[in-house]
């Protein structure tokens, strides 16, 4: 079923990371295999902020295998070494848990295709997120169990979207969790409720592109569809307007990028989505409940229709 | 058909076509009758006083004792109970088949109201998917939108939202009426096999897409017509009762209904009742 939540205050920033919290717990009846947050925090912008994975979590309900712990140091010194290689330099490093890492690099370039393909290419590691502002923060459980572990709940920011997920056509792992970061653009993140019935041919097109998939999940499609899209020369929101046409199935997604967030849903209406606007804020999410965790007092809200696109800026 | 003004009660009744068939080996008629009260209620269901008036706050209630605790007032002979920070919870006033007046005082999540009959429910706030599913009876007013299955499979009733719906609004009804201020989605009407829908904003795509039967009122822009949706003649006697339902619903009564369309089945898919008793055996 799957529970997708997200939110943009305009002109401020607010605590984002409990905000989207109380939101995706406020869903959990969705979906608690994995939660995912993909968080815009407020930074100086002056290094890129690069989370990634060198293992999975391999707890209860995980479909991963077993590894040992110094498989995972092995891997983060390989991509250490990559990155000094390619002139990147480490500013800050956190390690929050044995296979997930935050690092703020020091990297001058535009494109991140290059860079990504070679720490993509150490065997086991994955970047979730590259940005300036995006930490994208996904694993197994709910989203209350997923920010208390990686401490989320007091990162202040402009806005964020998250993801309650209930495991369907692929597993219980991290790579499989939303959000799915808009390789290779910085900043760019995506959350998808529903089923793509097109995903083969299109992910077949968009690899001879040149375009690269971690998981078989069906919603990193969109991400992979609107980067390309973006890459063509397509703005967000004709992007995402070509999406209506181009992707098969039923679905509800949002987009976001450094300064903006959007939402599209199908030309069928078939999957939910009930948005709240204002001049300083918008939330949406699968159902209301989600957007009266930010928002308990009595507000207009309603459903988007078939085939809607629209984009916020902060 | 008899002068139903004129006949007595018990041929009044079978004019009316109120009688029940109870098959013992041989048929028997029990006839309906106006004056026993118990023709007119559920078993066990509970006497209210619409005069005697509460408040139920449900701020920290789950839906289930929410709907325990408004089954524990009408037991207590309460006929109006206004319901206070419902908070969009979902599954809210479900199964209510009692004579009852039901306000609440916010919105609601998923599947409010769904399986009702007979309670007069006003909601000063917005409902999310299928709200009053399968009402039997009764009027539900909606202040703000709707989400999407809006009214699906119901019977009887009216069902009134002021604002604007989602998709797959009144999808399989079989009866009453549903009335809309705003616009609604696509696919509305879709597969619906009676009863009425009154749009008076515009439209989605793919209206009426395979209804069997019922009627669609349209005063907007249509998306696009469904599978065998085509457009019948506005009578003046359509006309008579779209003025009359929108002034019962307290929604458009200055609405030029004149202009109206009327959408109705083409019935070229429909040809069940063409079949042979054993061919619809099969059919089904």
């Amino acid at each position: 079923m799957c529970g997708i939540a997200g939110l943009i205050h305009r002109g401020k920033s607010s605590n984002v990371g409990s905000e989207l919290q109380g939101m995706l717990q406020a869903l959990k009846h969705r979906g608690e295999d994995s939660t995912g947050y993909a968080l815009y925090g407020d930074t100086d912008g002056k290094h890129f902020i690069m989370r990634f994975k060198v293992g999975e979590n391999v707890g209860e309900g995980s479909s991963s295998v077993m590894e040992d712990v110094s498989v995972y140091d092995e891997r983060k010194k390989i991509v250490d070494q990559t990155l000094s290689e390619m002139g990147a330099k480490i500013v800050k490093e956190e390690r929050t848990l044995p296979y997930s890492l935050r690092y703020e690099v020091d990297y001058e370039t535009k494109d991140l295709l290059d860079f990504s393909q070679r720490i993509e290419s150490i065997p086991g590691v994955e970047i979730l997120s590259m940005g300036k502002s995006l930490e994208v923060i996904k694993d197994l459980g709910n989203a209350k169990m997923v920010c208390d572990r990686y401490s989320l709940d007091k990162l202040v920011g402009t806005h964020a979207i998250g993801h309650a997920r209930m495991a369907t056509e692929s597993g219980v792992d991290i790579k499989s969790a939303h959000p799915f970061w808009g390789y290779p653009f910085s900043d760019v993140s995506v959350v998808h409720n529903g089923q793509l019935t097109n995903y083969w041919n299109n992910r077949r097109i968009l690899e001879n592109k040149g375009m690269r998939f971690m998981s078989e999940c069906d919603s990193e499609l969109i991400a992979v569809y609107i980067a390309q899209k973006m890459r063509e020369g397509a703005s967000l929101q004709e992007g995402m307007k070509d999406s209506l046409s181009g992707l098969d199935g039923v679905f509800t997604y949002f987009v976001a990028t450094k300064n903006s967030l959007g939402m599209a849903k199908d030309t069928m209406a078939a999957k939910p989505l009930v948005l709240y606007e204002s001049d300083d804020l918008v939330a949406m999410g699968s159902e209301e409940i989600a957007i009266r965790s930010v928002l308990p007092h009595e507000i207009d809200t309603y459903d988007p229709f078939d085939g809607e696109v629209k984009v916020w800026q902060i | 058909m008899a002068n139903i003004k004129t006949s007595e009660k018990k041929s009044k009744a079978q004019s009316m076509g109120m009688h029940t068939e109870i098959l013992t080996g041989r048929t028997q008629q029990k006839f309906f009758n106006p004056d026993e009260a118990e023709n007119f209620y559920y078993f066990g269901t509970y006497d209210v006083d619409f005069n005697k008036r509460t408040d139920l706050d449900v701020m920290n209630m789950s839906a289930p004792e929410a709907n325990k605790e408004i089954e524990n007032l009408m037991s207590q002979g309460y006929g109006t109970i206004v319901i206070k920070n419902p908070q969009g919870k979902h599954s809210l006033g479900v199964g209510i088949l009692n004579k009852l007046n039901l306000i609440f005082e916010g919105s609601l999540g998923y599947f409010g109201m769904g399986s009702c009959d007979g309670p007069i429910v006003r909601i000063n706030g917005r409902v999310g998917w299928s709200c009053a599913e399968n009402l039997m009876a009764g009027k539900v007013v909606i202040e703000k939108n709707a989400g999407s299955c809006f009214g699906a499979a119901i019977r009887g009733g009216d069902l009134i939202c002021k604002g604007s719906v989602g998709a797959r609004t009144g999808i399989d009804m079989k009866g009453g009426t549903i009335i809309i201020g705003g616009d609604a989605g696509a696919f509305t009407g879709f597969m619906m096999q009676r009863g009425r829908i009154i749009i008076l904003g515009d439209v989605g795509i793919n209206l009426g897409d395979s209804m069997y039967d019922g009627t669609i009122f349209v005063g907007g822009e249509i998306g696009s017509y469904g599978s065998d949706a085509v457009d019948a003649e506005l009578t003046s006697s359509d006309q008579d009762w779209l003025r009359r339902k929108l002034k019962v619903a307290e929604i458009g009564e200055d609405f030029d209904v004149s202009k109206m369309k009327k959408i109705v089945a083409g019935k070229k898919l429909w040809n069940y009742d063409n079949l042979e008793p054993t061919e619809k055996k099969g059919a089904i």
